[in-house]
């Protein structure tokens, strides 16, 4: 992170030991300050130990830097198994000589104080450690236990100012951690010696959902995020998640996937949704949101490409069991390994965890399409800002990562169509809102677009027909009798076609009559003609009698003049 | 300074950790060395180990202030910090006080 930024002045004046926790170094600039003491401070149970412990191994591991950590509270054999379930393994760290491991005991009731006295003895047993493995890095947990388990806070106070003047001098990088005090950062105001750099961590629990969160309250000689960072302790050991760190430059694509609905593909611009964008399906109880976020995991996984579907209303058999019944089988992408299934309840962890947790899924299943299902889930009490943040977080690291997510939302019957519970509609590219239209006495579904970034998109409104082949959209009526879906859309088309059938059945019958007034015409024709015929056949008749009797009169005549042998 | 055995019958173990020859940890000697006398003649012997020369001697008794007695016999272990100038801290610290009084 900080090696490909140009060497700034500060960072040669002040060099930085990377903690090598996620999150950390980027709010830090690099890492805590090197050869400095830094004091980490917050409540019991807030992962101060963990931090330092991590610091510690970290170093010893990954940075080439071997440490010392000297323990006031907990035994060697405690802590080794305390962070064993973070995954490191102290034991050989030990034995390879990279941490040196040092429980210092103190109990109070065995010690009188006759007198003035000094911590050498401290020293000595530091200064040991340190030079037996070469430590670059010192953990002192939790040094104010001195102050219960010695008398006399001034020559403490003295002492310990002393320490910390010498650790510097050693060189040494170091964390000291202190318990919370009530009215200033650590009980015993360590704070005014450790004047570096202090962190303070907190673990709060509003709603009954505990967060961790993490601050740099101050860091001298550096610029530093100064915000109050939500992180996480798990089986990975400990991350922090930066939100400032996320900028806006994330690099976009061209490229269209489909919603693996064609005609809602047709309402998007004939290509359905950019790569990398953020899409919000809204909507009423029931209308087809998670329908419509199935579709979308089908066509993914169709194309070949990965599907992570957080579930956090239904178990991962439930959805599928559910979009078998609308025609799609998810069951064979969850066994190719293309779709993976996140079920759990929102309120199976804090906000935080649940962020990292998907981040991290997110992270090792590498996935092309991500649903969130639904959103509102997270949404507990009044933590509205954190959950507007957290999901800002999450849709920007989505996107940065080219992935294109689709969260569903479910809005309260009544509530303004543009308004969502997680007023999130800033980040989101593509906003399909359905909703119920209530029509004589029935609900149907209404899909429109609300809003589509960067794309022609249709403004119509589309009926929603779950059919066992999946989600139909089919245009709603749109007439004299204002928008009709559902029966009424179908009632009105059934009167439509009845009054287009009798309309059809009128001009049958008219050419039916046309045919048959031509046909009696016609018919009457031929009798004319027929009787023409006859008459003309009657008339040749008796011309040609006529005819016959002329050229027999002739005939006769000429008979008559040979036999009377007339002269010629 | 080298551990000084005083007599045979070492009924008292004390043990005086220092870090060099400051003057606390001089005091610190001197003082021991006043009350023993007054208090455990004969009965006590005191080891002085100098935790510059002997820096890994530190752990074994979790030793942080300097100077510190040790008291390893009679059990219970105790701890007394500090260069023992409040004799009578010093004599509750190793238990003599009460059996003084006891005696008295």
């Amino acid at each position: 992170m900080t090696n490909s930024k140009p060497v700034s002045a500060a960072r040669i004046l002040l060099p930085k030991a990377p903690t090598g926790i996620q999150g950390l170094d980027e709010i830090t600039g690099g890492g805590l300050p090197k050869g400095r003491p830094t004091l980490i401070c917050g409540s019991a149970g807030c992962g101060k130990t963990l931090l330092a412990m991590e610091f510690l191994v970290r170093g010893a591991t990954q940075f080439n830097e071997p440490g010392v950590f000297m323990a006031f509270e907990e035994t060697i054999k405690d802590l080794t198994k305390n962070v064993a379930s973070l995954g490191f393994d102290l034991d050989s760290l030990v034995a390879d000589k990279k941490i040196v491991l040092d429980f210092v005991y103190i109990e109070r009731s065995e010690i009188e104080e006759t007198g003035e006295y000094d911590l050498e003895g401290l020293f000595i047993r530091l200064n040991q450690a340190i030079d037996s493995i070469g430590a670059k890095r010192v953990v002192l947990d939790t040094i104010e236990s001195l102050f219960a388990g010695l008398p006399n806070p001034l020559i403490l106070r003295a002492e310990l100012r002393r320490l910390f003047r010498w650790l510097k001098d050693k060189g040494v990088t170091a964390i000291i951690t202190g318990e919370r005090g009530d009215e200033s950062l650590t009980r015993q105001g360590l704070e005014e010696y450790v004047s570096d750099c202090v962190i303070v961590l907190d673990h709060r629990v509003c709603d009954q959902t505990s967060s961790r969160r993490l601050r740099v309250v101050k860091y001298r000689g550096s610029t530093h995020g100064t915000d109050e960072y939500p992180f996480l302790i798990d089986e990975d050991g400990f991350s922090v998640l930066p939100i400032t760190s996320l900028g806006l430059q994330h690099d976009v694509s061209t490229d269209r996937i489909s919603t693996g609905i064609t005609r809602l593909d047709a309402m998007l611009g004939d290509a359905g949704y950019y790569r990398g964008s953020s899409v919000l399906v809204s909507g009423t109880a029931g209308t087809g949101k998670s329908s419509l976020a199935a579709h979308f995991c089908d066509a993914a996984c169709r194309r070949g490409e990965r599907a992570l579907y957080f579930a956090f209303e239904e178990s991962p058999s439930q959805i599928i069991r559910n979009m078998r019944s609308i025609g799609i089988d998810l069951e064979p992408w969850v066994n190719k390994g293309l779709l993976r299934f996140q079920a759990t309840r929102p309120a199976f962890a804090g906000l935080e965890m649940q962020l990292t947790m998907m981040h991290k899924t997110v992270n090792t299943f590498k996935p092309e399409v991500v649903i969130v299902d639904p959103l509102n889930g997270f949404i507990i009490g009044d933590n509205e800002t954190s959950v507007k943040s957290m999901l800002m977080r999450l849709a920007d690291f989505l996107k940065t990562k080219q992935i294109t997510s689709l969260f569903t939302s479910l809005t309260a019957g009544g509530a303004p169509l543009g308004v969502t519970d997680v007023a999130i509609s800033a980040m989101i590219d593509t906003w399909l809102v359905l909703r119920d239209i209530e029509i004589g006495g029935e609900r149907n579904r209404g899909l429109s677009i609300l809003k589509s970034r960067g794309m022609p998109h249709s403004n119509q409104i589309r009926e929603c027909l779950l059919t066992d082949h999946g989600m139909e959209l089919c245009e709603v009526y749109v007439g004299a009798g204002g928008v009709l879906t559902g029966s009424a859309r179908l009632a009105q088309e059934a009167q439509e076609q009845a009054l287009k059938l009798t309309r059809k059945q009128e001009v049958e019958r008219r050419q039916l009559e046309l045919e048959s007034k031509r046909r009696a015409l016609e018919a009457q024709i031929e009798a004319m003609r027929a009787e023409f015929d006859v008459q003309e056949a009657e008339a040749m008749k008796i011309i040609g009698q006529e005819q016959a009797q002329a050229l027999q009169l002739v005939l006769e005549r000429a008979e008559m003049g040979q036999s009377r042998k007339a002269d010629r | 300074m080298q551990a000084k055995p005083t007599q045979s019958a070492d009924q008292y173990l004390l043990r005086l950790y220092v870090a060099g020859q400051t003057p606390k940890c001089m005091t610190a000697f001197v003082n021991l060395k006043k009350i023993c006398e007054e208090h455990l003649a004969g009965e006590y012997q005191i080891e002085v180990i100098d935790l510059l020369e002997n820096p890994t001697l530190v752990r074994g008794d979790q030793i942080l202030a300097i100077p510190t007695l040790v008291r390893k016999l009679p059990e219970p272990v105790r701890k007394i910090i500090g260069d023992l100038s409040n004799t009578e801290r010093v004599l509750i610290g190793l238990d003599l006080q009460r059996r003084k009084v006891g005696e008295s």
